[in-house]
């Protein structure tokens, strides 16, 4: 499936991911977070940054 | 209904292989976006429909991830890891208290509240020692202090910095060891993976997530009774104890309430992720 960067509106080529997995766009290099619409179909969405309270 | 719940912000390798865990032993395990979810937390009602009996809590940001639990508890779901649990892991300081107090060796650690008191704190402890955040992980910020310059150098930027919790100065004896730390994974009583993480070339913290290297590491029975008594202390749970080798024997410097063991998947044979559902599943069978 073929998808649109939100970041750049570059081509990004998505398949099988899972819903809330982290891809990065080739373009623009944008980390994206792969998310799940109302009607079911997938959208690309720009991933949280790191946090200071981020890890284990 | 779900059996369990997976609670995420963010899937990384972890939360993949747990999902694709539970599915290939049928059990119905839902994995939902924390980010996407708001809890009404004066109303009691139990939300299992939703979350099943027991969520595990995954979240890559500690403080979501522990409020999220705090009002999971309150509507009756058992969360792994608990609130206690998460709030002690997620405090280094709180985490060195409950190992010192529980007879486990632990390094020499001081904390004071202001950047003076910080520096006579570093000064009594002699150079190097080591000054870490109270929370946070992946080694961030976490400074070698290797003498008076430096240290004094440190609290500056430290006193400047927004959160207040960076103005809780840890400060930690700088243990001699070799160029690795022991990270243990442990589920309920039991030790399911042991491997040493060793520091990426240009950096002397022994992180994974750092660049560090995995290798087996096949713990001593002395070990292994010292880092389970670590995770008992704790609270117990899906934990990942960190020991230091020095001599004489471990010290446990920190233990890990959202246990990453991608590291220690790459080089066990253990089904990791098996070992956590099936953990899961059998605290809804109590």
């Amino acid at each position: 499936m073929k998808l649109k960067c939100p970041e750049c509106d570059g081509d990004i080529e998505v398949k099988e991911v899972i819903e809330g997995e982290i891809i990065s766009c080739n373009d623009c290099g944008a980390e994206l977070e792969v998310s799940k619409k109302k009607d079911g179909s997938i959208e690309l969405k720009v991933a949280e940054t790191e946090g200071e309270d981020w890890g284990e | 209904m779900p059996a369990l719940s997976l609670l995420y912000d963010r899937i990384r390798t972890e939360e993949k292989v747990l999902i694709n865990s539970a599915e290939k032993k049928g059990v119905l395990l839902k994995p939902i976006d924390a980010k996407e979810i708001h809890l009404t937390i004066t109303d009691f009602s139990k939300e299992r429909d939703l979350f099943g009996d027991v969520a595990l809590e995954r979240c890559v940001s500690h403080f979501r991830g522990l409020h999220l639990t705090a009002a999971l508890e309150s509507k009756g779901i058992t969360v792994v890891n608990s609130y206690s649990v998460s709030s002690i892991c997620g405090n280094k300081m709180l985490t060195s208290i409950v190992l010192a107090k529980n007879g486990i060796p632990t390094p020499k650690t001081v904390v004071a509240f202001t950047k003076e008191e910080a520096m006579r704190a570093a000064e009594e402890m002699g150079f190097p020692s080591v000054i870490k955040p109270v929370f946070g992980s992946w080694g961030r910020l976490i400074a070698p202090l290797k003498d008076r310059e430096t240290a004094q150098a440190i609290l500056e930027h430290r006193e400047e910095m927004g959160n207040p919790l960076y103005q809780i100065y840890y400060i930690q004896e700088m243990v001699k060891r070799p160029p690795r730390d022991i990270r243990t994974v442990v589920v309920g009583e039991e030790i399911v993976a042991s491997i040493y993480r060793y520091s990426a070339p240009e950096d002397w913290r022994t992180n994974i997530a750092r660049g560090g290297r995995a290798e087996v590491c096949k713990l001593r029975d002395e070990d292994a009774e010292i880092i389970l008594r670590a995770a008992k202390a704790v609270g117990g749970g899906v934990l990942g104890v960190d020991a230091m080798e020095r001599e004489g024997g471990i010290v446990i410097h920190e233990v890990n309430s959202t246990v990453e063991f991608k590291g220690a998947m790459s080089v066990s044979e253990v089904d990791i992720p098996g070992r956590i559902i099936e953990y899961a599943l059998n605290l809804i069978k109590r």
